[in-house]
């Protein structure tokens, strides 16, 4: 055997796996950013100079071939709210129940999960199924006849459409709060119990306080998701075209991503659309980053605060 | 120095045994703790001593498959009847832990958290429970004139006795204490010892602490728990001077620990 001298590096079969396994990870990054800059380098170059103050404020005209996507921006912005009333409540609730209340090893817990889980595998566009056959059919439905009224929940419309999403995003909120709520340190519960508080006075006054800022990022990036699906709402709600702006919860809409799908799909004229396309994706994608981007912000804030607190 | 108060007995357990799942955590305490008297149990790590003392306000219920069994009896009253509210319990019997947590909130708010809980008390009522309690902490001199600020901003032994000041607000009768000065320094180690010694004057006081020191310091009666079991419980001064179980003497002589 050689003379060995201190600790000498020895070159071998295991330093080139080494070595080969770290090039190929930080291989996968960088094809990983270059994704990334060429996705949003296409669509910057070809639509931003199409995105004027007249594309986002005016109209479409001309069956879909010239004028401008305001309905559109109107609609995703009623939906998104919508969907948010309706489905971040309902999966904080849950996320509440699961963490604080729930027994991990009952059956009922079990199912709940199993649910959440099951939930979360979908395919979007079994949601939108559901949604037309459970929402518009039989909730829709079932209103007007308990109303004695026409037709008037009864077919695909702005609610339902936002049902479906709230539906579609409620694993994502659901999982995301209850990361928030586990993240509040044990000891300030108990010292909260300690002190005489309820379960429920606990988690009013030290979990929900603590959490709040990751129950609110949570919600964004899971609402920010379902914002830019086009799927689950073509059956119930998203419209080709409307002549006006939609009035109410009953009334149809015209929404970003399904209009870039009519866009590039449905018009009699794709090469005329093109530029419209690119400039519908670009505030698609700028709207989902706006979103994306107060998330992050958001976590930012909390975590300096938190930092000065020490 | 005043008339020492009469020894009455405020906690008694029988037959007390805490399970963690299969593991026999703490095996048949049965042991009466005096009013107004400073008692410490001390042990290796894993001896059950801090399972006995979250056995006296129930917060071994917060873990999850833990299963006691016994009786706790508090002024005669079994606190682990089916009858008796935990919350109930939670009030009159405090507890102060080993990490100092401050809630997030102003030094105020921390004091006044546990009156808030019940009832809505009035401005003055809180100004004037949240100035004594921090008093007899020890700690009104250091905060008076930064009572609206964070909680965070105070020294690890201003937090711990903030904790104090927090416990003895809501004017509990036993306070529990889980080894309060393990993570402090030996400044704040003796002013919170000195703040114990206070205390007992007006709270049966139940400490649980590594530091055997400590516990010959300022303890009247002292508990040596080993494996889950109570090995020895008397005097201080006995148990330290005579102790009459050979584990007990190879502890506290620290042969092992």
């Amino acid at each position: 055997m050689t003379q060995r001298y201190g600790f000498q590096r020895e070159w071998s079969w295991q330093t080139l796996v080494g070595v080969a396994f770290v090039a190929t990870t930080a291989l996968a990054a960088c094809c990983l950013l270059g994704l990334s800059i060429s996705l949003l380098g296409h669509f910057s170059i070809g639509g931003l100079p199409h995105v004027t103050w007249e594309f986002l404020t005016e109209a479409p005209r001309n069956n879909n071939t010239e004028g401008g996507i305001f309905p559109a921006i109107y609609g995703t912005v009623l939906l998104v709210i919508l969907m948010t009333l309706l489905g971040v409540p309902v999966g904080t609730v849950t996320a509440i129940y699961l963490v604080e209340y729930a027994r991990e090893d009952a059956a009922f817990t079990r199912w709940v999960r199993f649910g959440v889980n099951t939930l979360a595998g979908v395919p979007s566009i079994v949601f939108g199924l559901f949604g037309l056959g459970f929402f518009v059919q039989f909730v829709g439905k079932g209103i007007d006849r308990l109303l004695g009224l026409e037709l008037m929940w009864g077919k695909p419309a702005l609610i339902w459409a936002a049902a479906t999403l709230a539906v579609l995003t409620l694993p994502v909120v659901i999982v995301s709060v209850e990361e928030a709520l586990r993240s509040v340190p044990r000891q300030l519960r108990e010292a909260a119990l300690a002190l005489g508080a309820t379960r429920w006075q606990m988690i009013r006054r030290v979990v929900l306080p603590h959490a709040f800022t990751g129950v609110l990022t949570g919600s964004i990036l899971a609402v920010s998701r379902g914002a830019g699906e086009v799927a689950p709402i073509m059956f119930v709600g998203a419209a080709y075209s409307l002549p006006e702006l939609p009035k109410g919860l009953t009334s149809q809409f015209m929404e970003l991503g399904y209009h870039l799908f009519v866009l590039s799909t449905q018009s009699p004229d794709v090469e005329a659309t093109r530029p419209l396309q690119y400039a519908t994706t670009v505030v698609l994608l700028l709207t989902t980053f706006a979103l994306n981007l107060t998330a992050i912000l958001l976590r930012l804030n909390m975590r300096r605060r938190q930092l000065m607190n020490r | 120095m005043a008339a020492p108060i009469p020894l009455q007995p405020k906690i008694r357990t029988f037959e007390l045994n805490v399970y963690y799942g299969h593991k026999h955590a703490l095996q048949d305490v049965t042991l009466e703790i005096y009013a107004n008297r400073v008692t410490a149990f001390i042990g290796p790590s894993g001896c059950g001593k801090s399972t006995f003392l979250r056995a006296l306000n129930r917060m071994n219920e917060l873990i999850p498959n833990a299963r006691t069994t016994g009786r706790v009896e508090i002024d005669g009253i079994n606190i682990y009847d089916p009858n008796v509210d935990v919350v109930q319990v939670r009030r009159r019997v405090g507890m102060v832990f080993q990490q100092s947590v401050p809630f997030p909130k102003s030094i105020y708010d921390n004091v006044a958290f546990g009156l808030r809980l019940n009832g809505r008390p009035s401005k003055a009522e809180l100004d004037e429970i949240v100035e004594q309690s921090l008093r007899r902490a020890a700690l009104w001199d250091e905060v008076k004139d930064r009572l609206h600020h964070s909680a965070l901003e105070l020294s690890g032994g201003q937090q711990q006795r903030l904790c104090i000041a927090r416990a003895i607000a809501v004017n509990p009768e036993v306070l529990l204490m889980d080894e309060p000065c393990s993570a402090l320094d030996p400044i704040s180690t003796a002013k919170i010892e000195e703040l114990i010694e206070e205390l007992k004057r007006d709270y049966t006081i139940v400490l649980v602490t590594h530091n055997i020191q400590q516990a010959a310091r300022i303890s009247d009666y002292t508990g040596f728990f080993y494996l889950g079991r109570l090995v020895e419980y008397n005097r201080t001064r006995e148990l330290f001077t005579n102790p009459q179980r050979k584990e007990t003497e190879d502890y506290i002589t620290g042969r092992f620990g």
